[in-house]
């Protein structure tokens, strides 16, 4: 689920962030881990980001099943 | 048929319908008010009990039909307005009141339904805190369970509308009021599980009377928002208006626009938190480098320039070769003053400065040797002056003026007194009264003259 690869991917970056101000990374690793850690970001605030905003109204059928449709909101 | 001819004889089953007939009759509608006492709920599903007061008694009843409407239950010692009709239990020739609606007396009944089914469903921890899901920290797609045409969807989609809110939201439409409108509420919540997979659900509607709320504080409703897996959040009416769905809900929103902030808020505080992280990334990242790059510049300025290097040979060359003249110098100086020293010592006890002294001890004695050798002389002349006088008598020129003379060697000028010690030839010096005559020895007779 988008949910937990974004969860997961915010704890990443929060570890990532943690481990670099601890300061017991060598440069490189450090460097690294920036990398990643600025991937994680991106990652995180696209999906903040990308989520289009949908209405949608459920309809019963006849059989009883339920589909989905726009819903008119009535807005201009 | 006159029943009340003497010749008339009635059963008791005959007198008890026509009593029933004249009391339905006669008391066809009526409301009466009273005390609950000897309350029954046999499985049958109907309910008995006697409504009382100072003076009388009533038998009640109220079948099946009614009390499934009846939104409330009855308790002993409730003070309760019932309406209905008098009616006669032919078994036991007791005459009861048939209800049809009851109300609790003072209060309205749908306030005591209230307060009763909170009472019980507390009992039954379906507030219990435990039970309660968290709401997702980033929902995506919220479930809203309303009517499409109230303003509970409207207030919720403009809200989102406002704050830019990037949300996939599938409204369930459901009737809010009204016969029936709790149990699809129920069902609502149910499907959604079952079928539709979102995040957070937000069951609810605008305001509006406490009867046209009522749905949400129905048993059925409250049972499925405690089934309910997906989260809950219940806004129901206004601030001031509490619903059974309220409680039993993962969290209560004042309002649907409330509900709608709260989704986002989370959303929100999501963001709030990546973008505190990305900038905790880059300030560690920097003050890292930042670290590094002082490092390097200590290090940069302690590895010296091989031409600052020999500047600092050069100097430090400079600097000893300094200290060496001045060492010398000073060598030299304090050898010489040494030496001065020295010198002076020397000159102090100089030879010639003794010898100069000696000298001078010896002239000083010279002329005091001098002084009293004059001196001595003196007196010697003096003596000798007296002892000439007396010398006079025995001076040989004395003899010598007789006619004597002195014959002394020429060769060392001794006075020769014996001829036997001279040798032919050998000079003679002959002194005379008045001068003097070199002579020649000729020959020699040795012995007594």
């Amino acid at each position: 689920m988008a949910t937990d690869k974004f969860e997961a991917s915010l704890k990443k970056l929060e570890e990532i962030v943690k481990h670099l101000e601890n300061g017991s990374l060598s440069l490189e690793d450090s460097l690294k881990a920036f990398e990643e850690g600025v991937k994680h970001a991106a990652f995180c605030s696209g999906r903040l980001d990308d989520a289009e905003r949908r209405v949608e109204i459920l309809l019963k059928q006849k059989d009883g099943s339920l589909k989905r449709e726009p819903f008119e909101t009535g807005e201009n | 048929m006159d029943i009340f001819s003497e010749k008339t004889i009635l059963t008791v089953s005959r007198l008890t319908a026509l009593l029933r007939g004249v009391l339905e009759e006669n008391f066809e509608q009526l409301w009466v008010q009273g005390e609950v006492s000897n309350l029954s709920y046999p499985s049958s599903g109907h309910c008995y009990f006697t409504l009382k007061d100072a003076g009388a008694q009533l038998r009640c009843v109220m079948f099946k039909g009614a009390v499934k409407n009846l939104k409330f239950r009855l308790t002993d010692g409730m003070a309760l307005i019932a309406r209905g009709r008098i009616s006669v239990y032919d078994q036991r020739g007791e005459y009861q009141l048939i209800c049809e609606y009851m109300e609790p007396a003072g209060i309205g009944a749908l306030q005591t339904a209230f307060v009763q089914l909170k009472e019980k469903l507390a009992l039954e921890g379906l507030f219990a805190e435990s039970h309660k899901i968290n709401l997702p920290r980033f929902p995506r797609k919220i479930g809203v369970i309303t009517s499409p045409t109230g303003a509970a969807i409207h207030d919720i989609l403009n809200v989102l509308k406002r704050r830019f809110a990037s949300l996939e939201v599938l409204l369930y439409p459901v009737r809010v009021q009204g016969e029936g409108s709790a149990l699809e509420i129920a069902r609502a919540i149910d499907e959604m599980n079952r079928i539709v997979k979102v995040d957070v659900l937000i069951v609810g509607r605008g305001g509006g009377s406490l009867e046209d709320l009522w749905a949400f504080n129905e048993e059925v409703v409250a049972r499925a928002v405690y089934r309910s897996k997906i989260p809950i959040i219940s806004a129901v009416g206004h601030e001031t208006d509490w619903s059974i769905c309220d409680f039993v809900a993962d969290l209560r929103a004042p309002t649907p626009s409330a509900a709608a902030e709260l989704v986002i808020a989370s959303t929100e505080e999501l963001r709030g938190q990546v973008e505190a992280l990305s900038h905790r990334l880059r300030r560690s990242i920097e003050s890292l480098l930042m670290g590094y790059d002082g490092r390097l510049t200590g290090l940069r300025r302690a590895l010296h320039d091989p031409r600052t290097m020999l500047g600092h040979l050069a100097q430090r060359m400079d600097d000893l070769t300094g200290r060496l003249e001045l060492g010398l110098n000073v060598a030299v100086s304090r050898r010489r003053d040494r030496f001065e020293r020295l010198q002076d010592a020397l000159h102090h006890n100089d030879p010639k400065g003794r010898i100069d002294t000696l000298r001078q001890r010896i002239s000083l004695l010279s002329v005091r040797a001098e002084h009293s050798l004059a001196q001595r002389l003196e007196v010697i002349r003096q003596g000798f002056g007296d002892n000439a006088a007396r010398l006079e008598v025995l001076s040989p020129l004395k003899t010598l003026a007789r006619g004597y003379t002195i014959a002394t060697r020429d060769r060392d000028g001794t006075v020769v007194t014996d001829a036997g010690t001279l040798t032919i030839g050998e000079q003679l010096l002959l002194k005379l009264y008045q001068g003097q005559a070199h002579c020649r020895v000729e020959s020699l007779e040795t012995g007594k003259t």
